[in-house]
C-alpha cells in the first residue's frame, strides 16, 4: 500500500499517528508545505486519502481538488470540518473516532466543573505565589447537588450525565427531539434549558444550526450564578458575547476547552478567576489518543483492503 | 417611656452569664467566613480565651464552674492539661473535620463525650478529592497556567495528559469520605480497592490489610483517612515505591500522613507520577521544590471551606450543643469504630 497517497491536512496531531501513517502509506503534511498550490497540482492523483483533525479536514475546495479522493478517515469524533453533502456527492466514504474519546472528554468536563467551582487553578497558583502565608484562601462554591444541563445527549453527553449523576447533581437536557428512554428533564430550548440550570454543558456536534447555540440570550438566562462548559467546538459559543458576560459579571464562571480560533484565546479572559482555559485536551491522554489513531489506520486499511470500515459515518 | 435601656442591658447580660458556656480555644474559620451568627444559641453563650488577657490556665480556673462545652477547631490541642481545669466540661464539639487534636482517650477516661462533623463536610471533600486527581492526571491547572501565559499560539499543542477511566484507585480509609470518594470514582470507570484499619462487612471493593500491598496494586492512591499515632508517615519510601513510576497520589487527609520529604523525592527523581495536595505536614509552608512541578497541585487547605458546607456546619454545631445541654443525644456523637 505504499503507493497510496494520503494526505494530512491538519498540522500533525500526534507522533504515533504519523508514523503508523508512514509504514503503510505515503503520507503527505499539507500544513508545512509552502506552496500548497504547486503541490496539489503535482500530486493530487496520488491522494486517494485524507486524514485531519478538528482544526482542519475536507471542504469542499479541497475536495474538488482531489479527484482520486475515495476516503477521508478524522482524528477526531466532530465532522464540523469536512463537507459531508460533497463527500455523499462524490460518493468518498468517511470515518471518525467515536467512543474512543468519550471518557476523556466526558472526565474532562467534570474536571472543568469542579475546577471551576472549586476554584482549583487559582488556588493552586495562591500557593505557588506565596500568598498562602500571608492568609487563607476564600471561600468556594460546592459542586456535589448543583443542577447539571446538557446540550446534546449522545455519547459524550451520556457519559458526563452518568458522573454528574454520582455527585448528586440533578440532570436536565436539551436535544432537538427529547429521547423517550431517558430519564432526565428534558427542555424544549436551550434558553430554557438555561434558566433551569447552574452548570450549562456544550456537548453536542457542531453544525449549522448549533453554530452560536450559546448566544447572548442563553448567556443571560445562565446568568451571574451560573457556569458555562464548553467541550464541544468554539463556534458553539458567540465568543465576544461570552468574553463581555464574564467580564462584566453577567455570567458566573466558564471552562472552556475550545475556542472560536485556536490556539488564539481572548486574552481579555486571562486575568478572570472565575474562567479555566485548557489547550483543546478533551482527548488528549496517551491511552486515548493511540486508540484513536489505530482507528484512523484501521479505516485507511480496511478500505483499501476492501474489508467493511470499523467506524464508517458516510 | 420609662424603660431604662441600661437596666435591661443589664438583665440581658445576667442572663448570659446565666447560660451554660461553650468555651473556645481560637477562632474557627467558619466564624469569619460566614460569620459568629450562624453559630449563635439562646441555649448557650461562648466564652474565648483568646479575646482574654489572662494566661490560660488562670482563664479556664476562673470560669471553670460554667463551662460545660468545647467547641474545638484544628490546631488547637485539647489534651489532659486543659481537661483537668475543666471539670464541668461533658463534650467536645468540632468544627474541623478531623479529631487528631482531641485528646481522645483522655476523653474517654473523664467520660467525656465527642461530636464531630459528621457528615457536613463528606461530599465536598470528596469532590476535592476527585478535582485534584483529574486535575492531575489530565493537567487540567498546568494546561490553564500554559494558556494564560500565551504559550499555546507560541509553542503549540499542550503534552498529552493520563486517562482517568479504567485507572485502579486505592482509597487510604474507608470513612464516610473515603466512601464519597469510591462512590464518585465509580462513575467514572475507575476501580476501587481500599485500606482500612478492618475489613468493612457490607463493602464489595477488594481490601488490602497492607498500605503497601494496596499501593502496588493500583495507580491512584487517595489519603482519605485521619492523623492517628497510627497514621503519621504511613505513606512512606515504602510505599510511594509500591506506588511507582506512573502512578499518583492525592491527599485531602492530613499532611504528616505522608513523610513530605520523602513524597518530595520521589517526585523530583520522577519515582511517582504526580500528586494533588490540599494538606501538608507545616502548613501554610510548602516545599519549595513543588513550585517548579507541573505534575503537582497544590491546594491550600480548602477541601470543607464552601458556604454550603460551613453554614450545614453551624446547624450541626448548634444542634449538637443544644442537644447536649437538654441531656438528649448528639447528633453526630464519634464512637471509635475499633
Amino acid at each position: 500500500m505504499e503507493s497510496i497517497g494520503v494526505l494530512m491536512t491538519c498540522p500533525p496531531p500526534d507522533p504515533y499517528l504519523v508514523e503508523q501513517l508512514e509504514k503503510r502509506f505515503t503520507l503527505f503534511k499539507f500544513h508545512s508545505i509552502p506552496d500548497k498550490a504547486h503541490f496539489l497540482n503535482s500530486n493530487k492523483a496520488s491522494i486517494r486519502a485524507v486524514v485531519g483533525n478538528a482544526s482542519a479536514g475536507a471542504d469542499a475546495q479541497l475536495i474538488h481538488q482531489l479527484p482520486n479522493l475515495e476516503i477521508v478517515s478524522s482524528f477526531s469524533v466532530g465532522l464540523d470540518k469536512i463537507d459531508l453533502a460533497k463527500c455523499r456527492e462524490r460518493g468518498i466514504r468517511v470515518t471518525n473516532t467515536p467512543d474512543v474519546l468519550t471518557d476523556d472528554v466526558a472526565d474532562l468536563a467534570i474536571g472543568l466543573m469542579l475546577a471551576v467551582l472549586r476554584r482549583l487553578c487559582q488556588s493552586d497558583r495562591y500557593v505557588r505565589s506565596g500568598q498562602w502565608k500571608r492568609g487563607d484562601f476564600k471561600l468556594t462554591t460546592k459542586f456535589t447537588g448543583k443542577s447539571v444541563g446538557i446540550i446534546g445527549l449522545g455519547r459524550i453527553g451520556l457519559a458526563i450525565a452518568k458522573r454528574a449523576e454520582a455527585f448528586s447533581c440533578p440532570i436536565s437536557y436539551h436535544t432537538r427531539t427529547e429521547k423517550s428512554d431517558v430519564k432526565y428533564k428534558y427542555y424544549p430550548s436551550v434558553v430554557e434549558l438555561a434558566a433551569n440550570c447552574q452548570i450549562l454543558v456544550v456537548a453536542c456536534a457542531l453544525t449549522e444550526e448549533t453554530r452560536h447555540i450559546i448566544n447572548r440570550e442563553v448567556i443571560n438566562a445562565l446568568g451571574p450564578k451560573g457556569v458555562l462548559i464548553n467541550i464541544g467546538r468554539g463556534p458553539h459559543v458567540d465568543e465576544p458575547e461570552l468574553v463581555s458576560a464574564l467580564v462584566e459579571g453577567r455570567l458566573g464562571g466558564a471552562g472552556l476547552d475550545v475556542f472560536q480560533d485556536e490556539p488564539n484565546v481572548p486574552e481579555e479572559l486571562f486575568g478572570l478567576e472565575n474562567v479555566v482555559l485548557l489547550p483543546h485536551v478533551g482527548s488528549g491522554t496517551m491511552e486515548t489518543r493511540k486508540e484513536m489513531a489505530d482507528l484512523v489506520v484501521g479505516n485507511l486499511e480496511a478500505h483499501f483492503l476492501n474489508k467493511p470500515l470499523l467506524t464508517p459515518v458516510l | 417611656m420609662g424603660v431604662n435601656v441600661t437596666d435591661s442591658d443589664k438583665t440581658q447580660e445576667e442572663e448570659q452569664q446565666d447560660l451554660p458556656k461553650v468555651v473556645l480555644f481560637r477562632p474557627p474559620p467558619a466564624f469569619s467566613l460566614i460569620g459568629e451568627e450562624s453559630f449563635a444559641s439562646n441555649k448557650f453563650h461562648f466564652l474565648k480565651t483568646y479575646d482574654s488577657q489572662l494566661p490560660l490556665d488562670q482563664f479556664l480556673s476562673t470560669h471553670s464552674h460554667s463551662i460545660k462545652a468545647i467547641l474545638s477547631s484544628g490546631g488547637a490541642p485539647v489534651n489532659a492539661d486543659i481537661l483537668q481545669l475543666l471539670p464541668e466540661v461533658g463534650v467536645v464539639v468540632t468544627t474541623s473535620a478531623g479529631l487528631n487534636q482531641i485528646d481522645i482517650p483522655e476523653c474517654r477516661r473523664r467520660g467525656i463525650k465527642i461530636a464531630n462533623s459528621g457528615n457536613v463536610y463528606s461530599a465536598d471533600v470528596a469532590d476535592l478529592a476527585v478535582g485534584l486527581l483529574i486535575d492531575v492526571l489530565r493537567k487540567v491547572s498546568a494546561g490553564d497556567r500554559y494558556v494564560r501565559q500565551g504559550l499555546w499560539a507560541a509553542k503549540g499543542n499542550y503534552p498529552l495528559g493520563s486517562k482517568l477511566s479504567g485507572k485502579r484507585a486505592g482509597i487510604v480509609g474507608l470513612g464516610n469520605i473515603g466512601y464519597e470518594v469510591a462512590k464518585r470514582l465509580e462513575a467514572f470507570g475507575c476501580f476501587v480497592s481500599y485500606n482500612s484499619r478492618k475489613k468493612k462487612p457490607y463493602v464489595s471493593y477488594p481490601f488490602y490489610h497492607d498500605v503497601c500491598e494496596l499501593a502496588a496494586n493500583c495507580d491512584a492512591l487517595i489519603i482519605c483517612c485521619g492523623l492517628s499515632d497510627e497514621t503519621r508517615h504511613m505513606i512512606n519510601k515504602q510505599v510511594l515505591s509500591a506506588l511507582g513510576k506512573e502512578g499518583v497520589i492525592v491527599n485531602i487527609g492530613r499532611g504528616a500522613i505522608i513523610d513530605e520529604k520523602e513524597m518530595v523525592r520521589c517526585l523530583m527523581q520522577g519515582e511517582i507520577a504526580g500528586a494533588g495536595l490540599d494538606v501538608f505536614e507545616n502548613e501554610p509552608n510548602v516545599p519549595q521544590e513543588f513550585f517548579a512541578m507541573d505534575n503537582v497541585v497544590l491546594s491550600p487547605h480548602r477541601a470543607v471551606f464552601t458556604p454550603e458546607s460551613l453554614k450545614d456546619l453551624s446547624q450541626l454545631v448548634v444542634g449538637n450543643l443544644e442537644a447536649f445541654l437538654s441531656n438528649k443525644p448528639l447528633l453526630t456523637e464519634y464512637v471509635d469504630s475499633e
